[in-house]
């Protein structure tokens, strides 16, 4: 990295940051330069940080209390609800903060469209953090057919019966998922087994993510490179930190309004009906994140069209840094830019809100045409963008913005004049 | 120059040990796929037998095999000429009605809906045979597709009658 060469102080740190550089990194993680110019929107990182870790020790807290069969999973589930000292709160924290994690990923992501942060140098950083958000999806669906109520059985039947799609071994391949001809006891237990696994790989693959960050270092809202460790940058400890921990209690204080006040909000009455495999209930949705692709799913008129777009929707984010071949990062110089970010936001929480609700009439109708343009947006848009939209000049600096503004220099100004009299020119 | 083109003998080495080194993992990762399949006692429970003798006429039953819903539905007069009626040209998935049941009265199906799984109810849809709830597909009296997005007919189990109360399905 570009900070010097670090020395611990004593023998004894020498000896051992030798042998093993814990404290260096240690140091590094501290120093790591980032722009002064972040706004709040870049606390969601270590928002997200905090709801991995939530997640994984309220889960392995779970764990000792669930079995994973179908003959006492739902009775499971209500003995830590009923019986288990706190069995409640912990359960409830578990199941809303797989909301809250998700809400916070999404701004998360918003963020890096809006602001460009997937563009060049920054393209593993939004790759690493793409499989992050699969492998959540992923994680998020098996532990909600854990519990093994009707909503848990039929969303893991309609959601391994996408793979039935796939041309010629479609059959065999969702055999293969359920170990048996339906969803049944070999699917919880493995869905457990899984579930328990993938937030290890997701914490692994954030190691990652967040090392792919500290080489170029961040992006920021003005969008243009910054000088490391110039007076443009501060280091995050304790600057960043402290920011991060503001925005975290911010973010607690909704995540624990759910827990305590609306405990099943989120969810579905339905999940508190122990599974049937002969009685369909008759509106499965999918958790309200999953909605925006259950839509999409919904719109094709085709089994394996449905299926394709779905997963399509997601992997096309992946080629978003060469999709989007405009050279100035963030949304604030690019005034055409800027209008369709806000039509793809309201478009997805559009396609959202149609999830929720059956396919027919008006609902299907919009489906379709959101669907579509959610597509236009990164196959057509994006590479016209690149290359016709005018953009806004670029500050040299990315203290420019604020410090050129005419009307904040003389506010300054004048202050600075009742201490210092006329002599404010040393300010600047 | 010539000679350092040339494979040698080392390289031969290289590649023979790199594939029996590829054939050995793929069949060391084999076992740990092929687990997952149905086992062995899920695959001894395929078949079941049915009394049908307390069906009435334009009733269904509705039993467990393999961990699905079978339908077993004793049909009316009407429902079969409806059935047997349709011109094939207007089928998703063309299938005669008398290839479906071998019993015309008797009509005997898997309950799962051919696009993601659910169960499809009975006595509903635009065609008087089932509806999918979960995302519309519309089946007739013979539980072949009419509309929505299933891709196919509703699945016929392998059955026989062993005698004329008793169905023995798979």
């Amino acid at each position: 990295m570009s900070d010097g060469k670090y020395i611990p102080k004593s023998k004894l740190a020498q000896w051992f940051d030798s042998r093993l550089p814990l404290l260096t990194l240690s140091h590094h993680l501290r120093e790591y330069p980032t722009p002064k110019n972040l706004n709040y929107w870049w606390t969601f990182g270590g928002i997200l940080t905090f709801f991995l870790i939530a997640q994984i020790v309220t889960g392995i807290i779970l764990a000792m209390h669930y079995v994973a069969h179908v003959d006492h999973a739902f009775e499971s589930v209500e003995h830590i609800m009923r019986d288990v000292n706190y069995g409640w709160l912990i359960r409830y924290a578990h199941a809303n903060g797989a909301s809250m994690f998700f809400l916070a990923v999404y701004i998360h992501i918003f963020r890096g469209l809006f602001y460009g942060s997937y563009k060049s140098p920054r393209e593993m950083i939004w790759i690493t953090g793409l499989i992050i958000y699969l492998l959540m999806m992923a994680t998020a669906f098996m532990g909600y057919v854990l519990p093994w109520g009707q909503m848990s059985f039929w969303g893991a039947t309609v959601i391994t019966n996408l793979f039935s799609a796939i041309p010629l071994f479609g059959e065999n391949v969702t055999e293969w998922l359920w170990g048996g001809f339906s969803v049944d006891n070999p699917t919880l237990i493995r869905f457990y087994s899984l579930h328990y696994l993938f937030p290890f790989l997701i914490f692994g693959l954030v190691v990652l993510h967040i090392w792919a960050l500290h080489v170029p270092g961040n992006n920021n809202p003005v969008g243009i490179d910054v000088k490391k460790n110039s007076e443009e940058t501060m280091p995050f400890h304790p600057y960043m930190v402290m920011k991060d921990f503001l925005s975290l209690f911010a973010f607690l204080i909704i995540f624990l309004w759910f827990v305590f006040f609306a405990p099943n909000f989120l969810g579905h009455p339905d999940n508190y009906i122990e599974a049937n495999p002969l009685v369909t209930p008759s509106h499965i949705v999918p958790e309200w994140y999953l909605l925006p692709f259950y839509a999409i799913l919904r719109a094709i008129p085709s089994k394996l069209g449905g299926v394709i777009f779905m997963f399509a929707s997601i992997f096309i984010l992946i080629a978003l840094p060469w999709l989007d071949t405009s050279k100035v990062r963030s949304s604030v110089f690019r005034p055409i830019y800027r209008k369709f970010f806000w039509v793809l936001v309201v478009t997805v929480i559009l396609l959202g809100y149609l999830g929720a609700k059956p396919p027919e009439g008006i609902y299907l109708i919009l489906a379709r045409i959101a669907t579509a343009y959610y597509f236009i947006h990164f196959l057509v848009l994006l590479p016209l963008l690149g290359r016709y939209e005018k953009t806004d000049p670029l500050p040299m600096s990315i203290s420019d913005p604020v410090l050129n503004q005419p009307s904040l220099i003389d506010k300054f100004k004048k202050s600075a004049a009742q201490y210092e009299g006329d002599n404010v020119d040393s300010f600047k | 120059m010539s000679e350092e083109i040339k494979p040698k003998r080392r390289d031969f080495l290289f590649t023979a040990t790199y594939t029996i080194g590829a054939v050995g993992l793929g069949l060391a990762i084999w076992p740990l796929v092929d687990q997952m399949n149905p086992d062995s006692s899920v695959k001894a429970l395929s078949t079941t037998e049915v009394d049908i003798s307390s069906v009435e006429l334009g009733k269904t039953i509705t039993v467990l095999w393999r961990g699905k819903p079978i339908f077993i539905r004793r049909r009316t007069k009407k429902e079969i000429d409806e059935a047997a009626g349709v011109d094939l040209k207007d089928l998703k998935d063309p299938q005669k009605d008398s290839d479906r049941a071998k019993n015309p009265e008797w009509l005997v199906m898997v309950g799962v809906c051919t696009h993601l799984g659910c169960v499809p109810l009975g006595n509903k849809g635009e065609y008087n045979g089932w509806f999918c709830p979960c995302h519309g597909s519309h089946y007739d009296t013979s539980g072949r597709v009419r509309k929505g997005p299933a891709p196919n007919n509703l699945e016929i189990p392998k059955y026989e009658f062993l005698d004329n109360n008793t169905i023995k399905i798979g």
